[in-house]
């Protein structure tokens, strides 16, 4: 069978809630409608498959996606390391569409009417929901950096950030091959809270290890504006004393203050300026840009609040929040696996809404956050969240969870696992 | 201060999840928290083992195991600390029930 034939076959399956929807479709309980899902990334992809398969294919489900592909952040500092490439890190959306009937659309939502219910895209085009599930991911505070007011996307293009994985991760990584042996490597790291907090640390160990090996009088010189390592501070610290000795230097208390671009120097609230031959300049984050346009950014001007029920705004009625954007709860990290978790509370939450049911009582989280040291080489940290009635929030259960005890390429085999079975999960 | 804490936040935990009217699918959204590692529906993609079709007292004696420390392993005995044995019974039931395909 040709590819195009199996593919409309699968795409016809779908449309007609044949083929994988089948099996499931005694889950759907009820649930008719149609749902809106923005954003593409491990909260949207995760949230709008989950509602075709656990509705059986009952509710009508739309992706707005600017995208050709997911590139993942997780993983994609081993493209910036060099031992992997962007390919290894990227899934087509295509099985969301011909295996579970998903409305792919390739655009960029700019409106949301919260009391007609309708999305607008850069396209033109309108999409009107019963729910909509807003999963936009981070944008960056550029106008913190005063050298980054007037053109942030060439700043960008000096001093990349690298923090959506895609041309910004192959950007810093060929910045790094032409950087000449001997020269350094400077990463600005912003206060907490930012997506991924343990992702700078293991940037630092991932560049300090194609140093070791390729360049190995370079150095990397990591400026955390936090006043210690934020995530694996026993593991990490290890790693730079240990297997990147002499290589990797952490300098805590350098909060960004602005940034030469045309010398390439880092300047801070307090310490020595910092002229370095790559600059990787992660800016202070908050939710993306769609959600302040629907109104639901409630905390800070920064995060959206959410009902850790069913992740709907506390402020946008029908409108339901996933991910980095949301307002975390406390021990709850702004990762890759905890946006997927985000994703399927939801989803039970609006499919039940859809069905007139209220939602899961006592909805669990999990995550599961591993960190390369080497290529090969991983730690861990993972907890278990379960809902707290009384302060309406979802909490770390006592005495679970935990780190590694040390690295290991047995960690290193299950991290991916972890990715292939999670972007499988997500998209396929 | 953690085994202070412990007490009342599982008894919180077994309460919210089955004395208050139970939700239809809350052993198959516990069970979802798992497909990162172990696959959609527990049908892993290689690399983790399937829970899909496996006997429910196979999984749930692996896992109350990895809660006890009596099981080694890397993740799975922090994580199995997270769920109440009746938690564990739930979603060992709901993989027992799906197709291993």
């Amino acid at each position: 069978m040709t590819m195009q034939r199996r593919e409309f076959l699968q795409a016809a399956a779908a449309a007609a809630g044949l083929g994988v929807l089948a099996g499931c479709a005694t889950t759907a309980g009820g649930a008719r409608g149609k749902v809106v899902v923005v954003g593409g990334g491990y909260g949207g992809a995760t949230a709008a498959k989950y509602l075709r398969m656990w509705s059986g294919g009952s509710v009508e489900v739309t992706l707005i996606e600017p995208r050709e592909s997911f590139v993942s952040c997780p993983m994609s500092n081993l493209v910036i390391g060099g031992s992997k490439t962007i390919a290894d890190v990227t899934t087509p959306y295509d099985a969301l569409a011909s295996r579970w009937g998903v409305n792919l659309v390739r655009d960029t939502a700019t409106g949301v009417d919260v009391d007609r219910r309708v999305v607008t895209t850069a396209g033109g085009r309108s999409f009107s929901y019963d729910r909509l599930v807003l999963s936009p991911g981070i944008e960056f505070m550029f106008g913190t950096i005063p050298s980054y007011r007037a053109d942030a996307a060439r700043a960008v293009e000096i001093a990349p950030h690298a923090w959506q994985a895609g041309p910004q991760t192959v950007l810093l990584r060929r910045q790094l091959e032409a950087m000449p042996d001997g020269g350094v490597y400077a990463l600005s790291i912003p206060l907490a809270p930012y997506r991924c907090p343990p992702g700078p640390y293991e940037r630092a160990c991932q560049v300090a290890w194609y140093f070791k090996r390729q360049k190995p009088r370079s150095k990397v010189l990591i400026l955390d504006a936090n006043a210690d390592v934020t995530s694996k501070k026993g593991l990490f610290t290890k790693a730079w004393n240990e297997e990147y000795k002499g290589i990797v230097e952490y300098r805590p208390n350098h909060a960004l203050a602005d940034v030469d671009l045309a010398t390439r120097t880092l300047k801070f609230e307090f310490g020595d300026d910092v002229r370095a031959n790559v600059i990787n300049v992660v800016p202070p984050q908050r939710a993306g840009a769609i959600a302040r346009t629907a109104g639901v950014v409630t905390a800070n001007d920064r995060w959206c609040e959410v009902d850790f029920l069913t992740f709907e705004s506390i402020r946008g009625k029908g409108v339901h929040v996933l991910g980095d954007s949301t307002q975390s709860a406390s021990g709850m990290p702004k990762s890759g696996h905890m946006a997927n978790n985000h994703a399927k509370v939801a989803a039970a939450a609006i499919l039940n809404a859809l069905a007139g049911k209220p939602a899961n009582p006592a909805p669990v989280l999990t995550n599961n956050c591993y960190s390369f040291i080497t290529d090969k080489e991983v730690v861990h940290v993972v907890s278990v969240h379960q809902y707290d009635a009384a302060k309406k929030s979802i909490l770390p259960v006592p005495g679970s969870g935990g780190l590694s005890p040390a690295m290991s390429e047995l960690e290193g085999r299950f991290a991916f696992a972890w990715a292939q079975n999670i972007w499988a999960d997500a998209l396929m | 201060m953690q085994a202070i804490m412990a007490i009342p936040v599982l008894a919180l935990a077994a309460t919210t999840a089955f004395a208050q009217a139970p939700d239809a699918n809350q052993a198959r959204d516990m069970a979802a928290t798992c497909a990162n590692c172990h696959g959609t529906n527990g049908v892993s993609r290689g690399g983790t083992d399937s829970l899909a079709g496996r006997s429910k007292d196979d999984t749930a004696s692996k896992m109350r195991a990895f809660k006890a420390g009596t099981r080694p392993g890397t993740v799975m005995p922090q994580l199995a600390k997270g769920f109440t044995d009746a938690q564990i019974d739930a979603m060992a039931g709901w993989f027992a029930s799906q197709p291993a395909k």
